[in-house]
């Protein structure tokens, strides 16, 4: 089971998209979820990319540079590890990233970040 | 053998830096560290990045085993109280007490906080530690207005502070007429004043705090000029004073104003007591940077060691981003005249200012600032430094050349092997290059590993990486041009791999010839020679992750996130039909519309959900993609030609229309233009484009590699006179050549110019086929033009793809909530970038 007061249930794991991302609503709150599905790890952040507060991460390129999992955000390729939040084009600024588990086919997001 | 015992009194950077670079030399030393704060040496310069997540951990200088592997003895929150000189000793506040060959004074500064009533009151703070951070930030959760006495560097980086913390209104109060007086002028102050002040900073200059009132609490702030601010919080950064009270108390010879006398072996009046960093003064001053500071505590090891270096004064040139505004200052800036010549550049638009001062005799580089754009900074300081004879033409140095060649790199070169490169490291130019020639260094990250250069504050980095290619060409090295970490190819070496093994997808390309899991820049060039190669919709086999988000979404993205609707317009022709339904569908999803630069209309302001039903109506009209979000050809622009024009020699429109339609949705390095012209007045601008055609008596002339944008270029004749068949032969030849050779994200017109040959090579490539490729390349864009389909059309058509046009996936009806728009002319536009913490 469970503990819905902590997970948010935001899709079947086969509406997420395969090496991408998805953007996920959680009443006011917008959460970008991404599948590499050759890792087979899910990580989820703010959707909000610090640099220009755009409402973009879910649409941006993930990949990874030595072994860190990133996302590049779409509008001016600003990149963020997905492990830590932090930025990695150099810049002074992070976002927040949340915890997933995945049970019977469910992806859950953590409602706090970590 | 007893070891040498040297006692270092900080744990700060400097402090740090001291025990690594000692523990680098020699093994012969005993050392114990004792530090007052709780935390092992962290980052103090990008202390401000506490508030945007990072940890202290994250700003630690070391790794928490570090001192212990190194054999040092760390003790934390257990500073020393009283020194015995006579004796030898030291002792701590824990009560007890260790004996010394060599003490070290590396007990930095403390931040100075003038003699204002009120400043006790609750709600006032210092920004020197984490643990004032801490403070600053519980407090700030409850307060809406702040203020900063000091606009110096620390100064802006706490207003920078409490923005991150969310204060609505931030103030700076400087005594001084300018903002950091130390490293700008009156007029680089007043740039940066306008550009803090867009970001919602209220600065105010030649204030004067005189006391600070509230009950137990800060509530206003009052100056001498009788006006007075109110306030919740306020943090002092007016300065720094130096930690000297532990170095006087025992007799230790101390400045007037503060600071631990010492000689350029970094040695106290006492010839077993140093002193470096912000707590040392030399020759007068207190030298409050991180890179002097670093360069003090390398005197010291090396003397230890037995060496022989001096500390002799320190460039206090500086590079910094302030709140994402770059400001650097270099060599004498504030010399002016008749002392020098001064050269300004200002640009109130963009927010620049460059200033440079120059030798009366014009020969030398004097100093110099920038705000706005730092990027001249480290070739400025070089030419400073090193004493480089200036060119003819010295506002080249802070317009870029105006001839159009390219000096890049040809800077570098000049340099002596002495010039200092890292000044955080001191490493020289002679180091970097021998780390590449001597110690095989292959990359940037086997020069910082290697040398240390760019490890500190980073901002040589792109001088760093000029000198290891540099040197791998003057050693006839073969610098490849790889992709990326993921892929140890060239992009016209994977374009055959992927040909000769018919990948069709990205995950099969990475499989095959890459590894990891890629990243932003190999996904969209792969994808691209995908595209170019197969013709296939780009979006299916899972090749739509790896495209960039305006392929992704077959729109471009716009501010805010929502997204343009441009359909094909060939030629620029269009009924009054379909003008009509062009007109209805912006009416009805409310887009905003105007004709672009290439003859179409351009709808904007579409919603991500919207886009597929849009684009059913468009595709049930007969509209099909624009492409305007693709590396591909856009638009071939024409005049209207023989049919309407009187002076017109041949039906450009009609040519136009067919080239367009031949060419639409090839995919290539980069997008490509054309035009047709139907006369020698060139109405249609085809000397601009990629490929441009030119009405003559007898037929055509062909134009190719121009561009309009940043950089523009005239396009080079190539061939005259074609009849209308052998020039689309030759333009399908040249396109080819230009899509499998071209690396990425290259225009034709910089694709030529790194040609060897230039326009005759390229000539003989494509008119008389010297590399026998033509019959191979005209079948290949035959193959495209056959493949051609509306992916648009597919899209809509296909519900898998379809699906992914919605913003959210646990929502799919609903549009994204944040986009805003605003009436503009009776139209809508997109609400401003909202003001942030601009990177």
């Amino acid at each position: 089971m469970t503990d819905t007061s902590n997970w948010l249930a935001a899709c079947r794991v086969e509406d997420a998209v395969e090496n991408g991302g998805v953007c996920v609503k959680n009443g006011e709150e917008q959460i970008a979820l991404f599948y590499f599905k050759r890792r087979n790890e899910w990580f989820a952040t703010q959707n909000e990319c610090p640099h220009r507060k755009q409402m973009a991460l879910s649409r941006g390129m993930i990949g990874s540079t030595t072994d860190e999992p990133k996302v590049a955000c779409p509008f001016h390729k600003k990149t963020f590890s997905l492990h830590t939040g932090e930025c990695l084009s150099g810049d002074e600024c992070a976002i927040k990233t949340y915890p997933v588990k995945i049970d019977n086919g469910i992806v859950y997001i953590g409602k706090s970040p970590k | 053998m007893k070891k040498t015992q040297i006692i270092v009194i900080g744990n700060g950077m400097v402090g740090y830096k001291f025990c690594e670079k000692l523990k680098s030399k020699s093994e012969s030393f005993n050392l114990i560290v004792f530090g007052e704060e709780c935390r092992r040496a962290y980052d103090r310069v990008h202390l401000s990045e506490y508030f945007n997540g990072k940890t202290a951990e994250d700003l630690s200088l070391s790794t928490a085993t570090w001192y212990e592997e190194q054999n040092i003895t760390l003790f934390l929150s257990n500073p020393i109280t009283k020194i015995d000189r006579d004796f030898k000793m030291v002792y701590a506040a824990d009560g007890l007490s260790y004996s010394y060959d060599y003490l070290v004074f590396a007990t930095g500064s403390a931040a100075f906080v003038p003699t204002i009533p009120g400043v006790e009151k609750d709600g006032v703070f210092v920004y020197r530690t984490i643990e004032d951070l801490e403070l600053i930030s519980e407090f700030a959760k409850k307060a809406k207005t702040g203020a900063v006495i000091g606009g110096g560097l620390l100064g802006l980086e706490a207003a920078k502070a409490l923005i991150d913390l969310g204060i609505e209104q931030t103030h700076i109060i400087e005594f001084a007429p300018r903002l950091m007086p130390r490293q700008i002028d009156v007029a680089g102050s007043e740039m940066l004043k306008s550009k803090l002040a867009d970001l919602g900073l209220k600065i105010h200059l030649n204030k004067n705090t005189t006391s600070i009132v509230g009950d137990g609490k800060i509530a206003a702030m009052q100056f001498s000029d009788d006006t007075n601010l109110e306030v919740d919080m306020l943090v002092i950064s007016a300065g720094i004073k130096p930690r000297d009270e532990l170095a006087k108390a025992c007799g230790i010879e101390v400045g007037q104003r503060g600071g631990i006398l010492v000689n350029e072996k970094m040695q106290t009046s006492d010839p077993s007591v140093f002193a470096i960093g912000e707590c040392a003064l030399y020759d007068g001053m207190i030298y409050g940077l991180i890179a002097p500071g670093y360069e003090m505590a390398e005197v010291l090891a090396a003397n230890l060691c037995e060496g022989d270096k001096e500390f002799t004064g320190f460039d206090m040139s500086t590079k910094l981003k302030l709140i994402g505004i770059d400001v650097a200052s270099f060599g004498d800036n504030f010399i002016d005249e008749p002392d020098c010549r001064t050269i300004i550049f200002e640009n109130k638009h963009k927010g620049i200012y460059s200033r440079i001062n120059v030798s009366n005799d014009g020969q030398y580089l004097l100093g110099g600032i920038l705000i706005g754009d730092a990027t001249a900074y480290n070739m400025l300081l070089q030419t400073v430094n090193n004493k480089i004879v200036l060119p003819e033409n010295p506002e080249e140095l802070i317009f870029g050349s105006r001839s159009g060649g390219e000096s890049d790199g040809a800077g570098i070169t000049s340099l002596p092997d002495s010039a200092l490169i890292c000044s955080c490291e001191g490493v020289s130019k002679g180091d970097i290059c021998s780390a590449v020639t001597d110690q095989n260094c292959e990359n940037l990250d086997d020069i910082k590993k290697c040398t240390k250069a760019g490890t500190g504050c980073g901002g040589c980095i792109p001088m760093v990486k000029d000198l290891m290619v540099h040197t791998f060409k003057s050693q006839g090295k073969y610098v490849k041009n790889v992709i990326c970490e993921h892929f140890n190819y060239s992009r016209q070496e994977l374009f055959d791999l992927i040909h000769i093994h018919e990948l069709k997808s990205y995950d099969e390309v990475l499989n095959e010839f890459g590894k990891n899991d890629g990243c932003e820049v190999c996904k969209p060039l792969v994808a691209s020679l995908l595209a170019s190669l197969w013709n296939e919709m780009i979006l299916k086999k899972g090749n739509d992750v790896a495209q960039d988000s305006n392929d992704r979404f077959l729109a471009n993205i716009q501010k805010g996130g929502s997204y343009s609707v441009v359909p094909r317009v060939p030629g620029g022709e269009i009924t009054p039909d379909k003008l009509i339904i062009i007109g209805e569908v912006a009416k009805k999803y409310n887009l905003y519309t105007k004709i672009t630069g290439g003859q179409r209309i351009d709808m904007f302001g579409a919603h991500l959900n919207d886009l597929p039903i849009i684009w059913e109506e468009l595709i049930a009209a007969g509209f099909e993609s624009g492409h305007a979000y693709g590396k591909g050809l856009r638009t071939v622009k024409s005049c209207v030609g023989s049919t309407w024009c009187r002076f017109g020699l041949h039906d450009s429109v009609s040519y136009a229309i067919r080239i367009e339609e031949r060419y639409r949705g090839i995919r290539a390095p980069h997008k490509f233009k054309s035009a047709v012209s139907g006369c020698i007045r060139e109405c249609a601008e085809a000397q601009s484009k990629d490929f441009g055609i030119i009405a003559t008596e007898k037929g055509w002339n062909l134009y190719v590699c121009g561009n309009g944008g940043s950089k523009p270029q005239h396009a080079l004749l190539l061939a005259t006179d074609l009849d209308s068949e052998t020039c689309i032969k030759y333009i399908d030849r040249f396109l080819m050549f230009y899509i499998r050779t071209a690396d990425p994200l290259t225009r034709t017109a910089t694709w030529l110019n790194k040609m060897e040959g230039g326009i005759d090579y390229l000539r003989n490539v494509v008119i008389n086929d010297s590399l026998g490729m033509a019959e191979q390349w005209e079948q290949e864009i035959e193959n495209l033009i056959s493949s051609y389909k509306c992916e648009w059309k597919e899209a809509v058509e296909n519900p898998a793809i379809r699906k992914r046009f919605s913003h959210f996936v646990n929502a799919p009806e609903e549009k994204d909530p944040t986009i805003e728009f605003v009436d503009m002319r009776g139209q809508k536009r997109v609400a401003e970038w909202k003001t942030s913490n601009q990177i």
